[in-house]
């Protein structure tokens, strides 16, 4: 983190300099003042508490005129000594895809283009997990096929991330509980995170993303699923906006048959922890060392 | 005071002399600007609607733009197979002509620049990305080392060609402590561009065909045989069209270079395909992909094969001292040349590289029109900057263009 | 089958005090469940099993005039009714060793045979639990996703497959 002194003064001479600039195009073209904020608004992690307080009234501000409705946009931190960890029980997904609507909903992903940050496979039960078997594309009548097992994916918040390592402009980090976020207002939509990401976890907004506003979750979190501008890269956040407040992911809460699992690593008695202490896990692509903090485990 | 208006003529000259010629000049000129307006219109388009515009999806999130901008790191990097003769082993016949290589290198890392610019998903906030004012993930980001080098190369180049075209200008001898430094200092940076951009690459575990060590030393190799591809068409032109004297020899031992380099590149190639085909493990599948294609879809293996034949075939042409001393052979070769580095770039590197996706999906990529009318604008720009500064280069070059005496 | 010592109590105490016990039980445990999802009217067995006018037989059969909608897949070929249902008590079920339990406390029975799929439902691995995941858990019955009488878990209609990439287009045709 770039925090030393002379640097961080230098750096907001540039800024307020930028900002005059700024000020003065802004009167002779005619942009509002919403925009010239918008465009000068510097990284989530460097931004005072005052300043961020103002970018939270402006982005409720602007979801005000876009959907006609009124957001909140949380800025809830870490909880303090809590690393989440997530278990998918092999054994028991029936391939429903709940999961992956629910999320849709709950997390305020765009409908066309479409985006889902759950990605369910249909495996082969003979070829194991092997990706060059899988279908993600799968629509029998009835879920679970003979000779099938389903692996949905998202996003792993990798201790050891790729993602977070290649972003040139730092605007993906991982958080003191582990989430991997995204700073929707920092990204250059560059997509290198994406190329780097062994799981096909990211999505981009190759569109305006659209969500129908009766549809919209006005419950938001700034670093997880408030409305996000086309151009940038999101993904799972573990439902950000859920677990800081003590609930589960809306994924684990809508799964039928209970095959995922959520709680705090640093808990001895979480149900996480019994399943990796008691259970059959593996780790997805674990030969790639990303240290992923989802573990998918057989429950039988 | 002296220089700054010294300085201030070369400029208003230099201007001058871009903006008027004879009328193939101006239908050249013309054609360009008609590209660009072309590119201008499809990134219009692209910037109010999105990337969606582009054939790029989550499961091949780069495309034509990302290939097309590491070839042209590769043609940027080739400038130095001129210094390097010129310099390093003080050869006379390329000294006179190492000024157009980097004139070559500006023209290409302002097209790489350019497609960059229009890759991300949010031009607006390119700023970024710059030290200081924005946050550089300097030095762990390999983007953020490209930047850099890039920039820094861009710089280098853009500063021995305007001070040496000043000096010529105003008659001056150039300080050669100013300029041999820089320019012996062009050779690492070439090679630092290409290995940087190739480390951007390679660094990803989770791309298994691109995650080779064999990776750097196969772009450095396409490069430094693409690039004076281009420039010895170039030069051939120049010669034909200006009073430039550019000997023979120059050409051919550049040529000569061509051969060895494309040599290197095809035994690379053959190496990293046996690699992939004797262990054959599940990271077949990329290559196989690209040379045999995959549950179906062919679309990629006339190209992969297109391009090793060119290649191949440049190779023995310009090996074979006979067919390289020949002129139309010479030009062949060159053009194989081109077309086997410019589609095993784009097509050979980025895709196979994304297909199948990391959770085993093909989405079988092509470039929609827009990506290729704003690649055709870009390249509309890089043949006008370097046209343009040709324009001033040459009489520069040949004494027709100097400083009046008043 | 039954205990001779605790038939010495009347009917409503013993369903008392086994109801207190379980309900200490569940307290230790901290083990909230829906109440179980009987079919209307069907409960208490006893407005109908009142020991007087429906004799008890014991006789393995296939049911015909009640309860003939239920199919019976559970387990081998002789499994049946009485062996979950208690006889003489309709509104209990019975364990192996004769223990009457509520219907409040089915799991029980079902861990007799099933106890890993108990031990990890108990952890909260088996099975959806929601809740808060560092507070108050609300937890399901067994018989809330697998019916006793045919527990094998039901096929579901899928959600509809994510549109390919090819697809995605923008708004109004595409380029």
């Amino acid at each position: 983190m770039k925090n030393d002194g002379p640097l961080k003064s230098l750096r907001r001479f540039l800024g307020a300099a930028a900002a005059a600039t700024a000020g003065a195009l802004a009167t002779l073209t005619g942009c509002g003042k919403n925009e010239v904020e918008a465009f000068l608004q510097h990284n989530f992690r460097e931004l005072s508490k005052e300043d961020l307080k103002q970018v939270i009234a402006r982005l409720e501000q602007d979801a005000k005129r876009k959907y006609g409705k009124h957001i909140t946009i949380g800025n809830e931190p870490a909880l303090q000594g809590v690393i989440f960890g997530y278990a998918l029980d092999l054994s028991r997904c029936i391939g429903c895809r709940r999961c992956a609507k629910a999320c849709v909903k709950e997390n305020n992903q765009s409908r066309d283009p479409q985006i889902e940050w759950i990605r369910v496979l249909q495996m082969d039960k003979e070829e194991g997990v092997d990706i060059t078997h899988a279908d993600p594309y799968y629509n029998p009548d009835l879920v679970p096929r003979e000779g099938h097992f389903y692996m949905p994916v998202q996003c792993h918040q990798c201790r050891n991330a790729p993602c977070t390592k290649v972003c040139p402009v730092g605007a993906t980090w991982q958080e003191k509980d582990g989430i991997v976020v995204v700073d929707y207002n920092w990204c250059i939509g560059c997509r290198y995170c994406m190329a780097a990401c062994p799981y096909g976890a990211r999505r981009f907004n190759w569109g305006d993303p659209m969500v129908p506003a009766d549809e919209l979750n006005p419950v938001t979190h700034y670093l997880g699923n408030r409305p996000r501008p086309k151009g940038v890269v999101e993904k799972c956040t573990f439902c950000i906006q859920r677990v800081r407040k003590g609930r589960y992911p809306a994924c684990v809460e809508i799964c039928p048959t209970g095959s995922r699992k959520f709680g705090d690593l640093a808990d001895p008695k979480s149900e996480i922890r019994y399943i990796l202490e008691n259970k059959r896990v593996f780790i997805f692509k674990e030969e790639l060392n990303t240290k992923p903090k989802f573990f998918y485990f057989y429950g039988v | 005071m002296e220089m700054l208006r010294a300085f201030a003529r070369f400029a208003a000259d230099s201007l001058g002399r871009m903006l008027s010629g004879n009328r193939y000049y101006y239908a050249w000129v013309g054609f360009l600007l008609l590209l660009i307006a072309a590119g201008s219109a499809a990134y219009l388009g692209q910037l109010r609607d999105g990337l969606i515009v582009t054939h790029m999806r989550d499961q091949v999130s780069w495309g034509f733009y990302i290939g097309n901008f590491t070839f042209l790191v590769g043609v940027a990097a080739a400038a130095i197979m001129l210094v390097i003769p010129a310099y390093v082993y003080d050869w006379e016949p390329i000294r006179e002509i190492t000024i157009l290589g980097e004139v070559l290198a500006v023209s290409a890392l302002v097209m790489c620049l350019c497609f960059v610019l229009v890759d991300i998903g949010r031009p607006d906030r390119f700023w970024h990305i710059l030290p200081l004012v924005g946050r550089l993930n300097f030095p762990t980001s390999m983007l953020a080392w490209d930047v850099i080098v890039l920039n820094l190369y861009l710089l280098l180049n853009w500063f021995v060609v305007t001070y040496l075209l000043y000096c010529g200008y105003t008659r001056i001898h150039y300080v050669k402590a100013i300029v041999l430094p820089l320019v012996l200092f062009s050779i690492p940076m070439a090679v630092s561009i290409h290995t940087v951009t190739a480390f951007l690459f390679n660094g990803l575990a989770s791309r298994p065909f691109w995650n080779s060590a064999i990776l750097d030393p196969r772009f450095l190799a396409s490069a430094f045989c693409s690039g004076p591809a281009i420039l010895l068409v170039l030069l051939q032109i120049l010669r034909k069209v200006t009073s430039l004297r550019i000997k023979d020899e120059a050409i051919f031992k550049v040529a000569e270079l061509m051969a060895y380099t494309m040599g290197f590149t095809l035994f690379l190639t053959f190496a990293e395909a046996f690699k992939e085909f004797y262990s054959n493990t599940e990271h077949l599948v990329y290559t196989k992909y690209l040379w045999f294609g995959l549950q179906g879809h062919h679309t990629l293996v006339p190209f992969a094969w297109a391009s090793a034949g060119c290649g191949l075939a440049a190779f023995l042409l310009l090996l074979v001292p006979r067919t390289r001393k020949n002129w139309v052979t010479l030009n062949i070769g060159c053009a194989l040349i081109y077309a086997s580095v410019y589609i095993e770039k784009g097509m050979g590197l980025i895709i196979p590289g994304l297909t199948p996706d990391p959770l085993g999906e093909i989405y079988v990529y092509t470039p929609s029109l827009t990506e290729l009318l704003v690649a055709a604008g870009i390249f509309g720009v890089g043949f006008l900057v370097f046209t343009l500064m040709l324009k001033v280069a040459v009489p520069i070059m040949l004494g027709e263009m100097t400083i009046p005496s008043d | 089958m039954s205990i001779p010592s605790l038939h010495r109590f009347p009917g409503r105490v013993l369903r008392w005090g086994w109801f207190l016990a379980a309900m200490a039980c569940l307290g230790a445990q901290d083990i909230q469940v829906p109440p179980p999802p009987f079919t209307e009217g069907i409960f208490p067995c006893t407005a109908c099993h009142d020991g007087t006018n429906l004799k008890v037989n014991r006789q393995r059969r296939e049911l015909k005039d009640m309860h003939s909608d239920i199919v019976l897949k559970h387990g081998p070929e002789s499994r049946w009714c009485l062996d979950c249902h208690d006889p003489l008590n309709r509104d209990r079920l019975h364990l192996d060793s004769g223990e009457l339990i509520p219907f409040t406390v089915s799991y029980e029975l079902c861990g007799q045979c099933h106890g890993e799929k108990l031990r990890d439902w108990r952890a909260g691995v088996h099975g959806k639990r929601t809740g808060s995941w560092n507070g108050q858990k609300q937890y399901l019955l067994c018989v809330n996703c697998h019916n006793p009488h045919s527990p094998h878990f039901q096929a579901l209609k899928p959600m509809p497959p994510p549109v390919t990439p090819g697809s995605i287009q923008r708004k109004g045709g595409a380029l």
